[in-house]
């Protein structure tokens, strides 16, 4: 390894956000795709794509990103890798801003920087083989050639769990599960430090998903690699982060240890995603409340004012549609320094939002077409919920 | 007399490379109102069994029964067939977008579906077209009626497929991975709203996926698939608790957040990958993956044997829906395994670990770790 100390830092749970040092730092992050109509492709408009992301990435961590299709999260990987202009704001990769690089000012740092895509069977070109595939990063940054290569080829394709010996065999001869470890290889090959892994595991058998989720594991203790993980699996990004961020339309909308977030998320949306998310576990899957968000995610065109999440919320207030909230450790609420949450009514722990009804009028027509509570039993637990939702209407319309 | 009962179903095709088999010999029956889930991985022959039952594979060779309310499917003519689908077994399917047709309104394909079947006046079905949309959570379904199918969300056209599918009120819905294509808030909404019109038509279900999540929320019972086969067919609890065949065992321990292990735990992956089916292996399709593999795994198919129930189980019994309480009709699985060894507690896994011991004369070299093959 050419880099010095590349140690595995302990998980980045309660360190302040001064305290660890970052890989990456995004600060007020914000793309937006023009649209354009007629003949002659005049701009009419802008899909806000990511509107303003903050956040670091520490050495050796796992960012697991989550959120619905159409939340911004690949566009904001692909803004990262410095594979699209950013509109407004900066992207630091060890102190230095990407998005302010020329094409050739670029080159070297993305041996820092790889990525691992999606589909193992349209990321690889059919009519080459694997040992050339995976040498490509040697050969375009004139690193190794000729025996020196295949021996460096054969390394990676080892650490990957590939056969070495299959260095001549082309993609076809391997299965979904081999070729996702292809692609690890060749990102691996010039020794990055930050992996951008954009639903990796997506597209292969759950028997297969879990062997490229331990390789990944591996070489993050054995290579010191920090990752952004990105996956539309809940429980899979939960399984291999450190820290997660959900999106929604474009913003992050709260960020936190893993471990915290799952078991107390704190804003509304967070716990709609969260209670969607099939368990594994009929006993465990029986005994939740689910919140079903009724409704779409709203286009990114025109995104609502105020709280993006609005008109879908449960808790939403009149402040909700008038003021933007920021991403904060909320005053006085928070335990913990990495916690944030933009909402100006953080969910409280114990809460039961299957109770809670919007403040606005004018945004859903009756409010149990909110939310409604499923999977709940009628019968049980009635008087206390009350209690809470009274406890709670009391307080948020002390707060608002 | 059950729904449907499918009785040794045989799907094989042939192609250029040699006969595959598809289906190899799968029996199972669906109950109005149950729900049946079938879970395998890519390759198990999941929707090809269900397909052929409906007509939907062609140039298969099928063999064997599949009676539903008393006639076969297999051996009824195509224009009865035809009748019956739509009207009395519905279908969604996994990708929404090319199962509507793109140059229709959505709510002119529901109605010619309705019209297909029924006698009544253009306008009235119309009118039930509205309805539907509106039953399956489509806001302003006068308006969207109209609407081509790419004016339709991901999530929007699938429940217009289920409004489609439930526009005859069918006895009996295949759903083959309806919600894989959605987000998991939609994802939610749809299994939510199949639970319900279930419940309120007694319509009987036959949910096809991969996860292991989906199943657990929804189905009765549940039966999985490998390599063409049933391997284990239990209800929903014995099988995520008391499960006998090592495949079984292996898909739960490689999800995060199931049953088999704490969020965190590190995941056990089942070693290899899924075998050609025009090249099975010899006796148990699984037995080169399997870590408990015995010498008669390797000669010797196992056939679907019934394990007993155990009474005490060591989870209270009052977490439990009244409707799991019923008598479990019928835990089986095909494995050389004794029939004691259920679940993961330590007891069970020592059974194993001694049947392993003894019954094999050379050491097998099992297949360690991860994709070595």
């Amino acid at each position: 390894m050419t880099s010095p100390s590349l140690d595995k830092s302990t998980p980045a749970a309660g360190t302040s956000s001064s305290g660890g040092e970052p890989i990456l730092r995004l600060s007020g992050v914000t793309k937006n795709f023009p649209m354009r109509s007629g003949v002659f492709g005049r701009t009419t408009g802008s899909v806000s794509a990511v509107a303003g992301v903050d956040f670091e990435l520490r050495k050796g961590e796992t960012l697991g990103l989550v959120g619905e299709s159409g939340c911004g999260k690949s566009t904001l990987a692909r803004l990262i890798m410095g594979l699209l202009p950013v509109s407004a704001g900066s992207v630091e990769f060890e102190g230095q801003d990407i998005t302010k690089l020329s094409r050739s000012g670029m080159r070297p740092l993305r041996r820092e920087m790889q990525m691992i895509f999606q589909d193992p069977y349209g990321s690889l070109n059919p009519r080459r083989r694997v040992g050339s595939i995976i040498g490509d990063p040697f050969a375009i940054h004139k690193i190794a050639d000729g025996e020196d290569r295949v021996r460096r080829v054969k390394e990676l394709m080892e650490l990957v769990g590939l056969n070495p010996e299959h260095y001549n065999r082309f993609p076809a001869d391997f299965s979904g599960g081999q070729r996702q470890r292809i692609g690890v290889a060749r990102a691996l090959a010039l020794r990055p430090k930050l992996l951008v892994c954009d639903e990796p595991v997506s597209a292969l058998d759950v028997s297969i998903q879990a062997q490229v989720i331990n390789l990944l594991d591996d070489l993050q203790d054995e290579l010191g690699l920090s990752y952004i993980f990105i996956a539309h699996d809940l429980s899979v990004v939960r399984h291999v982060s450190d820290r997660v961020a959900v999106m929604y339309l474009g913003k992050v909308v709260e960020l936190g240890t893993a471990e915290r977030l799952y078991t107390e998320p704190r804003h509304p949306y967070t716990n709609a995603l969260l209670s969607a998310v099939p368990l594994a576990d009929p006993d465990r899957a029986a005994q939740r409340k689910r919140l079903v968000l009724v409704g779409d995610v709203p286009s990114p065109v025109n995104p609502p004012s105020g709280c993006r999440f609005h008109p879908r919320c449960p808790k939403a207030q009149e402040k909700c549609a008038a003021e933007v909230p920021t991403l904060d450790s909320g005053e006085g609420v928070a335990l913990d320094p990495d916690d944030l949450a933009a909402c100006h009514f953080p969910v409280l722990p114990g809460e039961d939002l299957t109770q809670a009804r919007s403040a606005l009028t004018g945004v859903q027509a009756t409010p149990e077409a909110v939310f409604g509570a499923i999977g709940s039993n009628p019968g049980s637990g009635d008087p206390t919920n009350r209690d809470s939702t009274n406890g709670d209407s009391t307080n948020s319309g002390a707060r608002a | 007399m059950a729904l449907l009962e499918v009785d040794d179903l045989q799907v094989a095709f042939d192609t250029e490379d040699g006969r595959l088999r598809a289906v190899r010999g799968l029996s199972f029956s669906v109950e109005a109102g149950q729900t049946l889930g079938i879970v395998g991985e890519s390759g198990s022959g999941k929707s090809v069994a269900t397909q052929s039952m409906v007509g939907l594979t062609r140039g298969a060779r099928i063999s064997g029964r599949a009676l539903f309310d008393g006639d076969d499917l297999l051996t009824m003519a195509p224009e009865n067939l035809r009748a019956l689908r739509g009207n009395q077994i519905g279908m969604v399917f996994q990708d929404p977008l090319t199962s509507l047709h793109p140059q229709y309104t959505v709510g002119w394909q529901i109605q010619e579906a309705i019209l297909a079947h029924e006698q009544i006046r253009k306008g009235e079905a119309r009118k039930r077209a509205v309805d539907l949309l509106g039953q399956v959570g489509i806001s302003q379904p006068e308006r969207r009626v109209d609407d081509f199918p790419h004016q339709f969300s991901g999530g929007m056209r699938q429940r217009a497929m289920i409004a489609m599918a439930l526009s005859l009120s069918p006895r009996l819905l295949i759903a083959d991975e309806p919600t894989t294509a959605l987000d998991v808030t939609v994802q939610a909404q749809v299994l939510e709203l199949m639970k319900k019109l279930q419940a309120e038509y007694g319509t009987a279900l036959i949910l096809i996926t991969h996860d292991l999540g989906v199943v657990a929320d929804m189905a009765d019972d549940v039966l999985v698939m490998y390599a063409g086969r049933a391997v284990e067919k239990a209800d929903r609890r014995t099988l995520y608790y008391r499960q006998h065949h090592p495949y079984s065992k292996g898909l739960l321990a490689s999800v995060p957040a199931s049953a088999a292990h704490a969020p965190g735990e590190r995941l056990i992956p089942i070693a290899g990958q899924p075998p050609s089916l025009l090249h099975l292996p010899s006796g148990c399709a699984f037995h080169p993956r399997c870590p408990y593999v015995m010498d008669v795994c390797v000669s010797e198919t196992p056939e679907l044997l019934s394990v007993p129930s155990i009474a005490s189980e060591n989870r209270p019994s009052e977490n439990r829906p009244a409707s799991e309480n019923r008598p479990a009709g019928g835990h089986v699985s095909a494995c050389h395994l004794p029939p004691e060894a259920v679940g993961p507690s330590p007891d069970a896994e020592s059974r194993r670990e001694r049947a392993v011991a003894a019954g094999r004369s050379t050491p097998v070299a099992v297949l360690q770790d991860e994709g070595a093959a």
